[in-house]
């Protein structure tokens, strides 16, 4: 398993009725199905993934968050939302983040670090706009229009009063190294975030 | 007609028939005391009896769903595309029946079968029989055969329906449902195009209130144009456009109404082909049976609470180019299945065929309910 759903895995309760956000092949929620007893809904677009959930026995509902959003789900109907690796691939990750918590009582998010070092550098030697492993698109054909740093998203968080209950950053091959823990912005590429509305 | 059965074929098969003598009470109050139901069956049934597949036919539906009744016969049975070895609904896996609703004109008991109270043809006096009553027959159906627990209860557009209503109906004895191109209810625009249908059958004058069979005729025309305009909703504007666009059986107008365009002469030969060999009055009836349909009337429109004591797994799958039933609809259903906390998988298929894309096996169908259907037939050990 990707080493970021390993880390995931671990904070989802026995039994937790999940929504995942863009869950791809199905792999997490197959995770949990077998070994958490989770019930729940995977989201997904992509139409070779949704026949290989479908075929796994994973829950997968055709769905576009640019598009349709989460409308048809009611509130607090999910112990968890998950999102890994696609917030920086929707139109409006902010109105999504506020969605995932009007569904949720808690919410997973992993996106890339646009602030990651590598990326800082490529910038400043070659000023083009950076690749790396984590983003390895032209920026014209990237899916992933709406690209933040750490910063950028824990900002976001205060701004809408959005706690965060634990974040994990780790480098490219996911391994959670003391460096990234001490300058997180600029060593870490990929960060998990645990996220919940604070209390009111 | 085939030269030789393709390999993906179930082969030659033959129509087996149960008759009931014990009283049915249908949802209209009255009962059927004794009626027949007409079925085939593709593939074994296992020692458990868990891999039995129950697939229900749509409005001009029957039971002869894949392969041929001979070496002349010159099409296969509806969805021959989805039923066999190898196919989406795998005959080497599962045992398949597939049964003509009582109400039908193939066999099973409707409207043209004798009344054995007045030794003449029901007639308009069969009594207007809905999904729940097909349901119910086809239950009986499976006690005859030792299924207790279908794998998967399958259909398209009316046949998808009746999946439905299995589920709520008898949760304990399906533990798939698989629901596709349908609707959980008909809207204001599909009863009107149904009640197009019905006035054009019962206007003609052939149709003698329904006792045409007593006059020796048939409202031919009537039934004729009822096909036609259903034709016209099951296809797309894509789908027609690509078939036929604006050709013209001559080079050039003639200035008159006779069938001019390419597109005029298919539906009239669909129609006057489907008036030959469909019943008016089942017409009539499935029609009705379509319109009636609605599962969360009596929870006050709440579909969520009327799929509350399902119990099985759902697939449903839409249509793009689908207008008669649209993508929307099924979405509706699966909100519903979502809201009650059920197991619920959904995709809508790229096709542009529009509604009669259910029978057409596009890659990604094809693919998406193979998947499915391998994992039913994984867990039934099949």
């Amino acid at each position: 398993m990707r080493p970021d759903l390993e880390i995931i895995q671990t904070w989802i309760r026995p039994e937790a009725h999940v929504l995942d956000l863009g869950c791809g092949d199905g792999t997490l929620l197959h995770y949990l199905q077998e070994n958490r007893q989770a019930t729940g809904f995977g989201l997904e677009i992509n139409p070779d993934h949704i026949t290989t959930c479908m075929g796994r026995g994973v829950n997968v509902i055709e769905q576009n968050l640019d598009t349709q959003g989460l409308g048809n789900f009611e509130d607090r109907s999910f112990d968890v939302v998950l999102m890994t690796q696609a917030l920086q691939a929707v139109r409006r990750p902010d109105m999504v983040i506020e969605e995932m918590l009007r569904v949720g009582s808690e919410g997973i998010v992993t996106f890339p670090n646009f602030a990651h070092w590598r990326l800082r550098w490529g910038l400043t030697l070659s000023g083009r706009m950076p690749e790396s492993e984590a983003l390895p698109y032209k920026w014209y054909n990237t899916p992933n229009i709406r690209l933040c740093t750490f910063k950028d998203f824990e900002a976001l968080c205060h701004q809408k009063g959005i706690k965060i209950r634990s974040r994990r950053v780790v480098d490219g091959q996911h391994q959670n190294s003391w460096l990234a823990r001490i300058w997180p912005n600029l060593l870490g590429e990929i960060a998990i975030y645990r996220i919940a509305r604070k209390e009111q | 007609m085939p030269e030789t059965l393709p390999k993906d074929s179930v082969g030659i098969v033959t129509p087996q028939a149960q008759t009931f003598a014990a009283p049915v009470t249908l949802d209209c109050g009255q009962a059927l005391d004794q009626y027949q139901l007409v079925y085939e069956t593709y593939g074994e049934l296992n020692s458990d009896a868990s891999n039995a597949v129950l697939v229900c036919h749509a409005l001009s539906g029957h039971h002869h769903a894949a392969g041929y009744h001979s070496m002349d016969e010159r099409k296969p049975g509806w969805w021959d595309s989805c039923i066999g070895p190898g196919k989406p609904i795998d005959t080497k896996r599962f045992f398949v029946v597939c049964p003509n609703n009582i109400g039908g004109c193939h066999g099973s008991t409707g409207p043209a079968s004798i009344d054995p109270a007045t030794g003449k043809p029901y007639g308009p006096d069969f009594p207007v029989v809905t999904v729940g009553d097909w349901v119910r027959t086809q239950s009986l159906l499976a006690d005859r055969l030792g299924i207790d627990q279908w794998a998967a209860v399958v259909g398209g557009s009316l046949g998808g329906m009746q999946a439905m209503q299995w589920s709520m109906d008898y949760p304990e004895r399906l533990r798939h449902a698989v629901i596709i191109a349908s609707t959980p209810r008909l809207t204001a625009q599909n009863i009107a195009f149904n009640e197009v249908a019905r006035r054009a059958i019962t206007s003609d004058q052939e149709f003698h209130e329904g006792r045409y069979y007593e006059h020796n005729t048939l409202p031919r025309r009537g039934l004729m144009l009822a096909r036609m305009v259903g034709h016209i909703t099951y296809l797309s504007d894509a789908s027609m456009g690509e078939k036929f666009g604006r050709e013209l059986r001559d080079q050039a107008y003639k200035f008159g109404y006779d069938a001019e365009f390419q597109v005029e002469s298919y539906l009239r030969y669909q129609g006057e082909r489907f008036s030959e060999s469909f019943d008016a009055n089942t017409y009539l009836l499935m029609t009705r049976a379509l319109d009636y349909f609605d599962p969360a009337h009596e929870y006050g429109g709440d579909l969520a609470k009327a799929l509350a004591p399902a119990k099985c797994q759902f697939l449903v799958l839409s249509f793009s180019t689908d207008w008669r039933f649209a993508p929307a609809r099924s979405e509706e259903m699966v909100n519903a299945m979502i809201a009650a906390r059920k197991p619920v998988s959904y995709a809508e298929i790229d096709a542009p065929w529009g509604h009669d894309a259910f029978l057409i096996p596009t890659p990604r169908y094809t693919e998406a309910f193979t998947a499915y259907m391998d994992r039913v037939a994984r867990e039934s050990g099949a």
